[in-house]
């Protein structure tokens, strides 16, 4: 384990507050917050040694470009992934599923094929499917989960058939927090022949992600998740398969060779890589994984979890709240209805005491729709949390709880 | 009660929390919206809670009746109302409702990263006028 708050004096958003007062962060799950590690790598870049990667031929320009590439190196290694190259930089998970769903989707999926998602996607790993069947004539399936949150194997098996060309699963939801068996998961559509994706995007903020244990086929993740900057994501693909893809973006370094006629493309990664790289959110993003990766994501996992029960047993205090997504397997993130409140109310209250959390759909309508609620509150945990900022949850829900009550 | 009279109220509150207790008080006496105008039509969209307006066309003015299913949305909307209701159209586009929710300390309302769709609300009824403009 690690001294928390010794980690949180890296954050300064941490220290600077916020309304006068400390700042109660729980919105993780959301974006999570930056340590000085990340946001000095990003202006040491700018201020010594920027310019365009992979462009120039002058020191500026080969500096940045070692820089970016060892950027993916760092991807590499946290994923455990076999070759570099395997690591695809895109714009946020959303879009590296995208990618997955326009290049890989249109080349392989076909009338009478089907994909397979589970009830508990995110928008951002269900639209692109629903978009990419409607085109290619393909059948969206959607295989249900319990009424806890939990996984049920049978029902994803059930759902599973030769017809099944790709499975696109979350490792973690970000409404219920439940945590998937992705390893068997991978091994049960494999025996169909079907590819999976994993959306890792919540998983990867938690727990280790080992691509090679898990043999999945694909697998997104952002940066602003991992403690880095926005605009960066990561699709991480088997080089086997990335290889036969074709690039679904046009133009810049993506080319191998081009006459006003005919274009031939790069091999991976720069055939998905069109345009001007974001390089330096790239080396702010492997400077977020560094991070992670010197704390020990064992020490981290250890850490939320102790928080994850702790947080568990003190939202039983609130009066009329109902936990939504109590899976027995599932991370540090807590939706919750309270009786008689609308979330907005909640959230007014909470943030009055600089208490941060989210409300809404949480990007997953459907699922939300599907727990029984159009709109939920959720806190969520990061490696910078402590008990005292459940506690402080805790004391602005009963504040709230007693604000709104008619009497 | 007018709006100088609502500025005048707003004055003797120490905290946010007198203040909100207030405006969920006018919230809940807020003149009911009928359930049969709770539909999607009605629906004022940009809102993270649901807000529905309704208007009603005089020759002279426009009345609006709305509701929320988040209590200080309601309490918000009675004050929108209040200072819109049964005002003429030219008289709704002359209204500076930023500087009125700054007197009352009420601006955080007004902030597009709210969410809460006060100012689709608000949009919407300029919107009525015009057309009510327009239809004259």
């Amino acid at each position: 384990m690690y001294d928390v708050w010794q980690i949180r004096k890296d954050f300064p958003i941490l220290q600077h507050g916020v309304n006068g007062g400390p700042v109660v962060f729980l919105d993780t799950a959301a974006s999570a917050q930056k340590p000085h590690q990340v946001l000095d790598k990003m202006r040491t870049v700018y201020e010594t040694a920027y310019a365009n990667a992979h462009r120039g031929s002058y020191t500026f320009a080969e500096e940045i470009t070692t820089e970016f590439e060892a950027a993916r190196r760092t991807v590499q290694n946290f994923v455990n992934a076999k070759e570099a190259r395997e690591i695809i930089f895109t714009r946020n998970a959303t879009e590296s599923i995208n990618l997955v769903a326009a290049s890989w989707g249109e080349k392989n999926l076909h009338v009478g094929d089907e994909v397979l998602i589970s009830q508990a996607e995110h928008h951002a790993n269900l639209v692109p499917w629903q978009n990419i069947c409607e085109k290619s004539g393909a059948k969206l399936v959607v295989f249900p989960i319990a009424d806890d949150g939990s996984y049920i194997k049978e029902e994803y098996e059930k759902h599973l058939n030769e017809r099944t060309k790709l499975v696109a699963i979350t490792a973690m939801s970000n409404v219920l927090g439940t945590v998937f068996p992705i390893k068997e998961m991978v091994k049960s559509a494999h025996t169909y022949g079907a590819k999976i994706l994993v959306d890792a995007c919540q998983y990867a903020v938690h727990q280790k992600v080992d691509v090679q244990d898990w043999d999945c086929d694909f697998v997104a993740f952002s940066g602003h998740k991992t403690y880095g900057p926005t605009g960066i994501g990561v699709l991480y693909g088997k080089a086997e398969i990335l290889s036969l893809m074709p690039p679904y973006q046009f133009g810049g370094d993506m080319i191998d060779h081009v006459t006003y006629q005919k274009t031939t493309f790069a091999d991976i990664p720069a055939r998905f890589e069109a345009g001007t790289a974001a390089s330096v959110q790239a080396i702010g993003m492997a400077e977020g994984l560094k991070y992670m990766l010197a704390l020990g994501m064992e020490n981290i996992e250890a850490h939320e979890e102790e928080l994850t029960n702790y947080a568990t047993m003190r939202l039983n205090e609130v009066p009329r709240l109902k936990q939504v997504g109590t899976a027995i397997d599932k991370g540090g993130v807590f939706s919750f209805d309270v009786t008689g409140i609308h979330p907005q109310d909640l959230a007014f209250v909470l943030n009055k005491e600089n208490v941060a959390v989210r409300t809404g759909h949480h990007c997953a309508e459907p699922l939300v729709n599907r727990m029984g609620y159009t709109s939920l509150t959720r806190a969520s945990l990061g490696l910078y949390n402590t008990k005292e900022d459940i506690d402080a949850l805790i004391a602005a829900l009963l504040k709230a709880e007693r604000f709104f009550r008619e009497d | 009660m007018n709006i100088d009279e609502l500025v005048e109220n707003f004055a003797f509150f120490e905290n946010w929390e007198e203040k909100y207790q207030y405006v969920i008080d006018l919230g809940r006496k807020l003149e009911p919206l009928k359930a049969c105008y709770k539909t999607d039509e009605w629906k004022v969209k940009g809102c993270q809670s649901q807000v529905w307006l309704v208007p009603t066309f005089s020759p002279h003015s426009i009345h609006f009746c709305g509701d929320s299913d988040a209590i200080l949305v309601k309490g918000i909307i009675a004050i929108v109302l209040m200072i819109y209701n049964d005002k003429s159209a030219e008289e709704i586009k002359k209204v500076d409702v930023e500087k009125i929710f700054a007197k009352l300390g009420l601006e955080e309302n007004l902030t597009p990263s709210r969410r809460n769709g006060m100012m689709s609300m608000v949009e919407k009824i300029r919107q009525y006028a015009e057309a009510a403009k327009q239809a004259d």
